[in-house]
């Protein structure tokens, strides 16, 4: 009883529990979010409206699939590449995904020694995630070939219901940009990094700001999140 | 809301923000057109959404001239008629509302009333203004292409939108999705930096519930806007797929002059799902910085704080969350299954409490104020008028069985036009009658303004109100020529006419607003820097109108919220956001 008593006072000098807690914490003086640059801050929100775009293709593709009255292909039977003589499914794509998951480890990595003000290790890393990004956006090509070869088009394919192709090469594509963006933008700052823009406070070319070595960890954040959209990708599209 | 702990002020440090580096423009490019400073990004938004508005008011005459007297006119063909209702509708909408409440009230606001010296990333807000011109060229681009702009309605559906019966196939259908495609594109480039300059870049002192709710409302709306304008872009690609490409996504298998089309498969109500989810908030996205302006506007002429701060901010927030999960009530004739009809049924009646607890505040903010009917009043309340009105008949069409008959009809363009058209147009011009002195330093014509508000409002009663009564009777809305049925009377051909007359006088008093805004711009009585004498930071910038980093050397620190006017005891009867509490009490009354 005791303790239920001391636990009253200190509460009644706390801050309010709770929602009204939450509230207060949130409508607090001049920011939101404590400790947040206003960089960081944009590229969490616009990667929210993206989450929206993307969740929209997928739940677009997932309907389009089910309104189809023409079966749909196998996935496991497209996507099988014939290594010797064996047919062996999703076996690309299982290497891309692999690709993808492991540049997140370097683009990780890169922000530490991004953090530790480490410039040649932060722009060797940053170019590692970069080429593991082309690498994966190259296998992209080459399975886009590869089925465009075998009479895919976003209007129709040899096997079943013309969505297939067209949710196919629309999402992968639009999936792929993002990819293609995020290496270019880990190129340009990796670049950055190196020639040291953010130690002597060089300003940018087109905003006249400053950089900071933040960057490296907001590149990363949509870096992070494009595996993502790909983990969700892989397993509604390529394993349903 | 002003119990800021007395004793605190000493330990507040001078507010910069280490982050503000401002750019500094060196020349006339910088600083009037390729500018990163938000007013003059403010004043382009305005004047480009302004442009493109005025051609959807030429729009809505043309229209009306047919409607009104039909077969009178020979240029206009059933084509040309569905052509004008989209472009009108897909105008006013998103490149006039949206763009002129967030892209220039918004970007000249924000900044302002939360202490800042700029939006948080310049650069990528003047990428925002120059994508939305060329999202507004594209658009306008779509007149002069062959074939004319696309005539499939504002909302686009498939398979009419694409199909080759419907005006516009060949060019405009491509450049109108390509349009929106480059109006969102533009659109998160702004609503990322209004949003984070929100966030995190408010003045020492102004903590989210201290914000004027002219902020609360833009913000609300800007992020339904990250949120819902998703969707629609999702739509437009895959339409525009679809319509290059031969994709079917929207298409099933169809029947076209006895041809089988290569399309088959794809679902159409796919597309009105997507539209719609965006559609639906978009109404709020118009709706809430209505009521933000509205809200201050009221407090300021009527002296008095605005009633119930926190509700309305909560009632704001409420109806921006509701606003997501009512889409489908636009879709009661699509043939969805009938529970859908009444779990959305149910979310849009839930969304007239919020509404209705906003409209009490306002009536309870006037209740014994010392209202000044000055023409920015006169407008709000304008406003609470149209937007009761349009409420109110959004019940009928919010219930499913209510909906059915009315689907269709005049009834729902008189509803939406209400609640959407007029409503937010009253907070536009309100807000412009109030702020044009902070943005030019001189006042409106007093004079003009009221003829102005006159003509106007009861002019645009005298257009919607009767539609009403003609969707009861059954008349039907995108029919370029009704004929002779036998449902609709000769009245209601008579007060078609008279619809008519009105919406060409509403419009002819637009050209003396424009007048009014240029005519002030070099003749206005001087302003000063405070003529409402306002408590809201906006008003204290030490220059009118601001000048480049808005504050001077230091930022401002506010010490109470937006409202406190008519304070018992204080020496003004308005105290600003940013007088020390001291100074307002030290020749008062004792209390």
């Amino acid at each position: 009883m005791a303790e239920t008593a001391l636990t009253d006072t200190v509460a009644s000098t706390m801050r309010p529990a709770g929602w009204r807690g939450i509230a207060a914490d949130w409508s607090s003086d001049q920011r939101a979010f404590k400790n947040v640059s206003w960089g960081k801050a944009m590229m969490w929100i616009f990667l929210l409206s993206d989450t929206f775009i993307f969740s929209c293709f997928l739940l677009s593709y997932m309907t389009t699939r089910m309104s189809t009255t023409v079966p749909w292909p196998n996935p496991s039977e497209v996507f099988a590449l014939t290594v010797g003589d064996k047919k062996i499914p999703l076996i690309l794509i299982a290497i891309m995904t692999f690709i993808l998951i492991s540049s997140s480890g370097t683009m990780a990595m890169a922000v530490n020694f991004g953090y530790r003000r480490d410039r040649a290790k932060t722009a060797a890393l940053m170019l590692a995630t970069a080429a593991f990004g082309a690498t994966f956006v190259g296998m992209q090509a080459f399975e886009w070939t590869k089925l465009i070869m075998e009479g895919v088009r976003p209007w129709g394919n040899p096997w079943g219901a013309e969505q297939f192709g067209s949710s196919f090469f629309m999402i992968t594509g639009f999936h792929g940009t993002h990819v293609t963006i995020g290496v270019i933008f880990l190129v340009a700052i990796a670049r950055k990094v190196w020639r040291g823009d953010f130690d002597v406070g060089r300003r940018g070319f087109f905003t006249s700001r400053k950089g900071h070595y933040e960057i490296v960890e907001i590149t990363g954040l949509y870096w992070h999140f494009v595996d993502l959209v790909w983990v969700f990708i892989f397993a509604l599209f390529y394993l349903w | 809301m002003v119990d800021v702990p007395y004793d605190a002020t000493a330990d507040i440090p001078l507010a910069e923000v280490g982050e503000v580096e401002l750019y500094h423009p060196r020349s006339w490019w910088t600083r009037y057109v390729f500018s990163q400073d938000a007013k003059v990004i403010a004043i382009q938004y305005s004047l480009t959404a302004s442009a493109i508005g005025l051609v959807a008011l030429v729009l809505s005459w043309l229209m009306r001239l047919q409607l009104g007297f039909p077969g009178t006119f020979s240029f206009i063909d059933a084509n040309q008629y569905l052509q004008f209702i989209t472009m009108h509708g897909m105008i006013m909408v998103i490149y006039l509302l949206t763009a002129l409440f967030l892209g220039g009230f918004g970007n000249y606001l924000i900044p302002l009333m939360v202490g800042a010296r700029d939006m948080v990333f310049p650069y990528v807000n003047m990428l925002s203004y120059w994508v939305y011109l060329l999202a507004v060229l594209v658009l306008a681009s779509t007149f002069f292409v062959p074939g004319g702009p696309t005539g499939a309605g504002w909302t686009l559906y498939p398979p009419q939108a694409i199909l080759s019966g419907t005006p516009g196939q060949d060019w405009g259908i491509i450049l109108m999705l390509s349009s929106l495609i480059l109006f969102i594109i533009g659109f998160t480039m702004g609503g990322l930096n209004y949003v984070v300059t929100v966030l995190q870049a408010r003045t020492r002192g102004m903590t989210l519930m201290r914000l004027p709710l002219t902020v609360w409302g833009i913000f609300t709306a800007t992020v339904m806007a990250l949120l819902a304008f998703p969707a629609l872009f999702v739509a437009s690609v895959m339409m525009l797929f679809d319509r290059l490409l031969g994709t079917s996504f929207f298409m099933p298998s169809l029947v076209e002059m006895g041809q089988q089309m290569k399309y088959g498969g794809g679902s159409p109500i796919l597309f009105q799902h997507l539209f719609w989810f965006f559609g639906h908030p978009e109404v709020y996205i118009v709706a809430l910085p209505a009521f933000g302006i509205i809200s201050d506007l009221i407090s300021v002429h009527a002296r008095k704080n605005i009633f119930g701060y926190r509700m309305m901010v909560w009632a704001i927030v409420a109806i921006g969350a509701l606003s997501f999960v009512v889409w489908a009530h636009h879709m009661y004739v699509s043939g969805m299954h009938p529970y859908f009809g009444f779990f959305f049924a149910t979310t849009t009646l839930i969304i007239a409490i919020p509404t209705a607890i906003k409209v009490y505040n306002w009536v309870l903010t006037l209740w014994r104020g010392d209202i000044h009917l000055t023409v920015p009043m006169l407008f709000a309340l304008a406003f609470i008028i149209t937007f009761v009105n349009g409420g109110l008949t959004g019940l009928f069409l919010g219930n499913v069985v209510v909906d059915v008959p009315l689907s269709d009809t005049m009834f729902v363009v008189a509803h939406f036009h209400m609640v959407m058209g007029i409503a937010p147009i009253m907070a536009v011009f309100g807000g412009i009658y109030h702020w044009y002195p902070k943005v030019t330093g001189r006042m409106l014509n007093e004079a003009l303004g009221r003829f102005h508000f006159w003509v106007s409002f009861l002019g645009a009663y005298a257009v919607f109100f009767p539609m009403h009564y003609l969707g009861l009777l059954g008349m039907p809305r995108r029919y370029h020529d009704i004929g002779e049925t036998a449902f609709v009377p000769a009245s209601a051909h008579d007060l078609n006419a008279f619809m008519s007359v009105a919406a060409l006088i509403v419009g002819f008093a637009q050209l003396v607003f424009l007048f009014n805004l240029i005519w002030s711009l070099f003749k206005g009585k001087e302003a000063g820097g405070n003529p409402w004498g306002a408590a809201s930071l906006e008003w204290q910038t030490p220059q009118t109108p601001p000048g480049h980093g808005n504050w001077g050397k230091e930022l401002p620190l506010v010490y109470r919220w937006a409202y406190d006017y008519s304070v018992p005891g204080a020496i003004r009867d308005f105290v600003p956001q940013n007088e020390p509490p001291a100074g307002s009490l030290a020749q008062g009354a004792q209390p």
